[in-house]
């Protein structure tokens, strides 16, 4: 009997520590946030904040900053669809076709998250700098007019948000890729499928769960990411990261702060599940 | 599907919903836990009490902006001034350079100076905005003018008797300088005033200017004709509007802060708000890079050196900020930092070490340029909150 209870409560106590942490560190925070959003947006820091259920910060916080937070939706979508094409084709290389080069090509994937997340975002500065070599081939080539730039647009902010996330785009799928049963590939091939109906057929549906993976890991730190736009762009390219960051630490808007970061997590959350149940119900197809 | 190598990490929907009310509920029932809100921050002499162990402790922790503080030249992790105060006084000093931005170490320090906790440290510097928001939150230790003879003697008069610290005894500038303009002669003519910098068309999209407002608002005042230590709301919104226009229209590239500096130097920023400390070391390298004080006025920023409430070593810390106001040490400083030197009697000083810095007007300015010059007026909490808020909507944050 103790034997079958004590299996019973293992799993339990195997999730009690991470879940610990997640109360810790992430619920009993969030709770607070979601209580200063609700806050008297007339409280000061000096006098403090009283509760007054004020829902009204909601809207008008949307009303205030419904671009950024178009824009952050936006310039994420773009994102994870650049990192999509161009991480599924790294992922199929490194699956399926690196031979021997896998493992040195996988650390070559991987060694850009060695440094901080800082470094490299500016390094893109360096890379798109007015003066710098792609500018000047690119005005040479009149693709941009003679005073055109890269730097502080929103191709800057776009091309560094891809960059940084790619890893996590290409991972999964790498992961899915690789364990892909190859005599599937070689059966659609006997039975005079193209490549590009392998492709289409066999193989991406095979790889949806890594796509999928792939798409929110690179979307949901995108949307909120602020640094790229802090750093490559100009106040026309701020995302909603930005303004939130602002409400805390300069304007002390707290509760305006605050319920801009729930509409985040809600908007995310509400296209998370919207998209979770699509790719889910196609892959289950 | 026993086989499936890699099954989709499936999301069980109903766990996810039932997931989602769980999280709806649990949302509503703490929000109605914490209902009271939150208590305010403000504390007074009666509230805070703080203890100096001074006596028995010879130590200090000292917390500073990056490349603020002389440095000897062969060897990066000496310290000559400091050194130097170590040996005569015997307190052990932990020099830290771990503020970056005025309002994000606020943020690090608010939990613990608005419930009246330590914060570990016995000085901080913070510019002059910042330290009268923290005086007027009652966070600061009141220092013994008595044990301060070279403050007393030696501050330089226009940075005495400030609103927020009429006695000198709660913020001490440690160095003080200029927000005004700067351009890169190798990439363009010399800009002379504000307007130029919003205006001209072959700068279009090649200007930054600072996110602090009181810098970059103060310079669009002062171009207006107004004054910036006393000014009207009808008056910053005219002052914001030109601002506005400027962004609107592309002419400003972005706000920075101390990150414009590289940017100018490459070329890629040809003129820009900027302080005059960062661009007397840019001059340094190239010297067509070149800091310009407009004619219509430019703003006088300080950084100071506050004792924050809780710390232990305030007798310790007194000692250090009068050391910094003995000439020869505050001219030792001022030849490495090159910002506006506070202390009254570090030119003459200057001359023996260092002449060519001792006529330098951006380290010791004369009469004309400090009487151009001016800081933004205090604001309370509401105004503040107020004008930063119209402010950042146009910088876009």
């Amino acid at each position: 009997m103790t034997g079958v209870r004590r299996r019973r409560l293992l799993p339990y106590l195997l999730i009690l520590p991470g879940g610990l942490w997640l109360v810790v560190f992430f619920g009993v925070p969030a709770i607070q946030l979601g209580a200063t959003s609700l806050y008297d947006p007339a409280g000061s820091l000096a006098d403090g904040y009283a509760m007054t259920w004020s829902f009204g910060n909601y809207p008008d916080a949307l009303a205030g900053y419904w671009p950024h937070l178009g824009r952050s939706f936006g310039y994420a979508a773009l994102a994870t669809a650049l990192a999509l094409l161009l991480g599924y084709p790294l992922a199929y290389v490194l699956a399926l076709r690196a031979g021997r080069w896998q493992n040195l090509l996988l650390v070559c994937v991987v060694a850009p998250m060695f440094t901080s997340f800082l470094v490299r975002t500016l390094a893109w500065k360096a890379i798109l700098s007015d003066g710098g070599a792609l500018v000047g081939l690119l005005r040479d080539l009149h693709v941009l007019g003679p005073d055109g730039r890269l730097l502080a647009s929103p191709v800057a902010v776009v091309t560094s948000l891809t960059y940084c996330y790619l890893p996590f785009m290409v991972l999964p799928i790498y992961a899915s890729l690789q364990r892909l049963d190859r005599r599937l590939l070689a059966a659609a091939q006997d039975l005079y499928a193209g490549p590009s109906q392998v492709l289409r057929r066999v193989m991406l549906p095979l790889s949806m769960p890594g796509v999928v993976a792939g798409t929110l890991l690179t979307f949901i730190p995108a949307s909120g990411d602020y640094i790229s736009a802090e750093l490559l762009g100009t106040p026309k390219e701020y995302m909603i990261g930005n303004v939130i960051d602002s409400a805390f630490l300069v304007r002390l808007d707290y509760p305006q702060g605050a319920a801009l970061s729930v509409l985040l997590l809600g908007a995310i959350l509400a296209m998370v599940v919207g998209y979770v149940r699509r790719a889910g119900a196609e892959e289950v197809g | 599907m026993r086989d499936r190598p890699h099954p989709l990490p499936r999301l069980p929907r109903r766990a996810l919903l039932r997931g989602a009310a769980g999280s709806a509920a649990l949302f509503a029932l703490t929000a109605a836990l914490s209902g009271c809100g939150t208590r305010g921050a403000r504390q007074t002499g009666a509230s805070c009490v703080s203890e100096d162990l001074s006596g028995t402790e010879k130590k200090l922790t000292f917390s500073n902006w990056p490349q603020y503080i002389d440095v000897d030249d062969k060897d990066g992790s000496k310290r000559p001034s400091l050194d130097a105060f170590q040996a005569r006084t015997g307190i052990q000093v932990t020099y830290t350079e771990d503020i970056n931005d005025n309002n994000e170490f606020f943020g690090k320090v608010r939990p613990q100076l608005s419930a009246c906790q330590s914060i570990g440290r016995d000085i901080i510097v913070l510019s002059d905005w910042m330290a009268a928001r923290v005086i007027g939150l009652g966070w600061v230790q009141r220092l013994d003018g008595a044990r301060l003879p070279n403050v007393g003697r030696n501050l330089l008069p226009s940075l005495r008797d400030r609103p927020y610290d009429r006695e000198n005894v709660l913020a001490i500038p440690w160095q003080s300088g200029l927000a005004g303009l700067a351009y890169n002669g190798n990439v363009t003519r010399p800009v002379q005033t504000v307007d130029e910098l919003l205006t001209r068309p072959d700068l279009k999209g090649r200007v930054t200017a600072l996110s602090e407002m009181r810098d970059t608002m103060g310079l669009l005042l002062q171009a207006g004709g107004h004054d910036p230590a006393n000014f009207t709301a009808d008056q910053f919104d005219e002052a914001l509007s030109k601002l506005k226009r400027a962004v609107d229209g592309g002419q400003i590239r972005r706000f920075t802060g101390n990150d414009y500096a590289p940017e100018l130097a490459k070329g890629d920023i040809a003129a820009c708000v900027a302080w005059s400390g960062d661009v007397i070391q840019l001059a340094a390298e190239d010297e067509r890079i070149r800091f310009v004080a407009p004619e219509s006025g430019a703003m006088l920023y300080s950084d100071n050196m506050l004792v924050p409430n809780r710390a232990t070593h305030r007798a310790n810390a007194e000692a250090l900020v009068d050391y910094y106001y003995e000439p020869a040490i505050a001219a030792q400083l001022a030849a490495y930092v090159n910002y506006i030197c506070p202390v009254q009697g570090a030119q003459a000083e200057m001359e023996k070490i260092a002449p060519e810095l001792a006529t330098n007007p951006l380290i010791f300015p004369d009469q004309a340029l400090l009487a151009r010059s001016t800081a933004f007026m205090p604001l309370d909490e509401a105004s503040e909150r107020a004008y930063e808020s119209k402010f950042q909507q146009v910088i876009g944050g």
